[in-house]
């Protein structure tokens, strides 16, 4: 395969089944395999869609700031994308993100601005809408509301899914945003129907939902309850189980929020095995284990890796 | 006949700072006014009119009950209820 640049080989990932995890012929699981993007995560595909949105619109001119709030993917997306572009990146990550999405963001050539850990992303939110009103000249690409976020998905994850394999039955992806899930969301519900589409939602440690009031929480804008079928919380004590057996019986080396992803979709797939109806059930693989390491959730016990991800915001 | 619940710190101030409480019902509708029961003032933080506040998730065998019924979502001796804020991801 050949591609002109690097941004042209975004989107377009393998589809894989998974014979040792699938518990029949009649109920499979197949992962979207979105770590083999060019910065090794789904990010890419929404960092890339509101940049090319933005400049569309006259936002953004050579030289521009972005700003974004980010636990880190989109973040070093966004980075990768900027600096291909000529763009200065400024990025608001909570304290509580691994170490490696800090490296990685300044690798690509981004500026991080700290936000508290307690709060989590709600407070990154809140420092980078802060910052955009002092600084009125910064492009807020604002990833939990734009719609190229989710129109990323709808035109490309969604679409890729059905030609890969058109007798799929569910759509299963994690919750942060929602551009995936809305966007392959409203794909399905236009083009198919008759899949049903799954939310799976990291649960984090008690200090993420520190709010000092009900309405401090945070829905993102692009969120539509009506595109979703069914919604999991997953802690990370599953999500860190799931992750290991997915590298040990499959050979895929991904995040720990992947875990918590092929968590729903397996008990998605006991669901269909007990009512004994034939189900082609895809998971998303959002990125890769790489930037994971370093929390200690690929080794040791399962009680030891839990510990590691109290407060973290590993998704 | 109880069922564990899981309170967030947020509205610990409505159970003596417990993290877990107890509560009996069929429903999660019943649950919630038997919660309140023990734990006067409690429904009204989860409760706007008939309807779960926007930034309330709660979730049985943690699964959202806005897709399982909503405060109709049956719940039995056994199940594990989980009331949690909204919060960003990404």
């Amino acid at each position: 395969m050949r591609f002109d640049s690097l941004l042209d080989t975004v989107g377009g990932t393998p589809l894989v089944g998974l014979p040792r995890l699938s518990p029949s012929p009649d109920v499979r699981l197949w992962a979207k395999l979105e770590d083999q993007n060019p910065t090794g995560s789904i990010k890419d595909r929404a960092a890339l869609a509101m940049l090319v949105a933005a400049e569309k619109d006259g936002l953004l001119r050579p030289g521009c700031t972005i700003l974004e709030p980010t636990s880190g993917n989109t973040g070093i997306s966004l980075a990768m994308v900027a600096q291909l572009r000529g763009y200065r990146l400024v990025c608001v990550l909570p304290e509580n993100t691994s170490i490696e999405r800090k490296q990685l963001l300044a690798m690509w050539g981004a500026e991080v601005v700290s936000s508290p850990a307690a709060g989590g992303s709600n407070e990154a939110v809140r420092l980078a809408k802060a910052l955009a009103e002092e600084h009125p000249d910064w492009v807020l690409l604002y990833q939990y509301g734009n719609p190229a976020n989710a129109a990323a998905h709808f035109d490309g994850t969604g679409p890729e899914v059905l030609a890969d394999l058109p007798s799929v039955t569910h759509f299963v992806a994690g919750l942060g945003t929602s551009g995936t899930l809305m966007g392959a969301g409203r794909f399905f519900r236009e083009q198919a129907p008759q899949v049903r589409i799954v939310a799976a939602e990291p649960r984090y440690g008690e200090l993420v939902y520190g709010l000092r009031n009900l309405d401090e929480g945070f829905v993102p804008e692009l969120y539509d309850a009506s595109l979703i079928d069914a919604r999991f919380s997953v802690g990370p004590r599953d999500a860190v189980r799931r992750v290991r057996e997915l590298l040990e019986l499959e050979g895929i080396f991904a995040g720990i929020s992947t875990g918590a992803i092929l968590h729903a979709a397996l008990a998605q797939a006991a669901k269909s095995v007990k009512a004994r109806e034939r189900a082609d059930i895809v998971f998303v693989v959002c990125d890769g284990g790489w930037k994971y390491l370093s929390t200690g959730a690929y080794e040791g016990s399962i009680d030891a890796a839990e510990r590691g991800l109290e407060g973290q915001l590993w998704a | 006949m109880a069922i564990d619940v899981r309170v967030p710190t947020i509205l610990r101030t409505y159970t003596s700072g417990e993290r877990a409480v107890t509560a009996r019902g069929d429903s999660l509708s019943d649950l919630i006014e038997d919660l309140d029961e023990n734990h006067p003032g409690i429904k009204a933080r989860l409760l706007e009119g008939e309807d779960l506040r926007r930034f309330i998730n709660v979730y049985v065998n943690d699964e959202d009950v806005r897709f399982t019924g909503g405060l109709q979502t049956s719940v039995s001796d056994g199940d594990a209820v989980v009331i949690l804020p909204a919060v960003a991801g990404g």
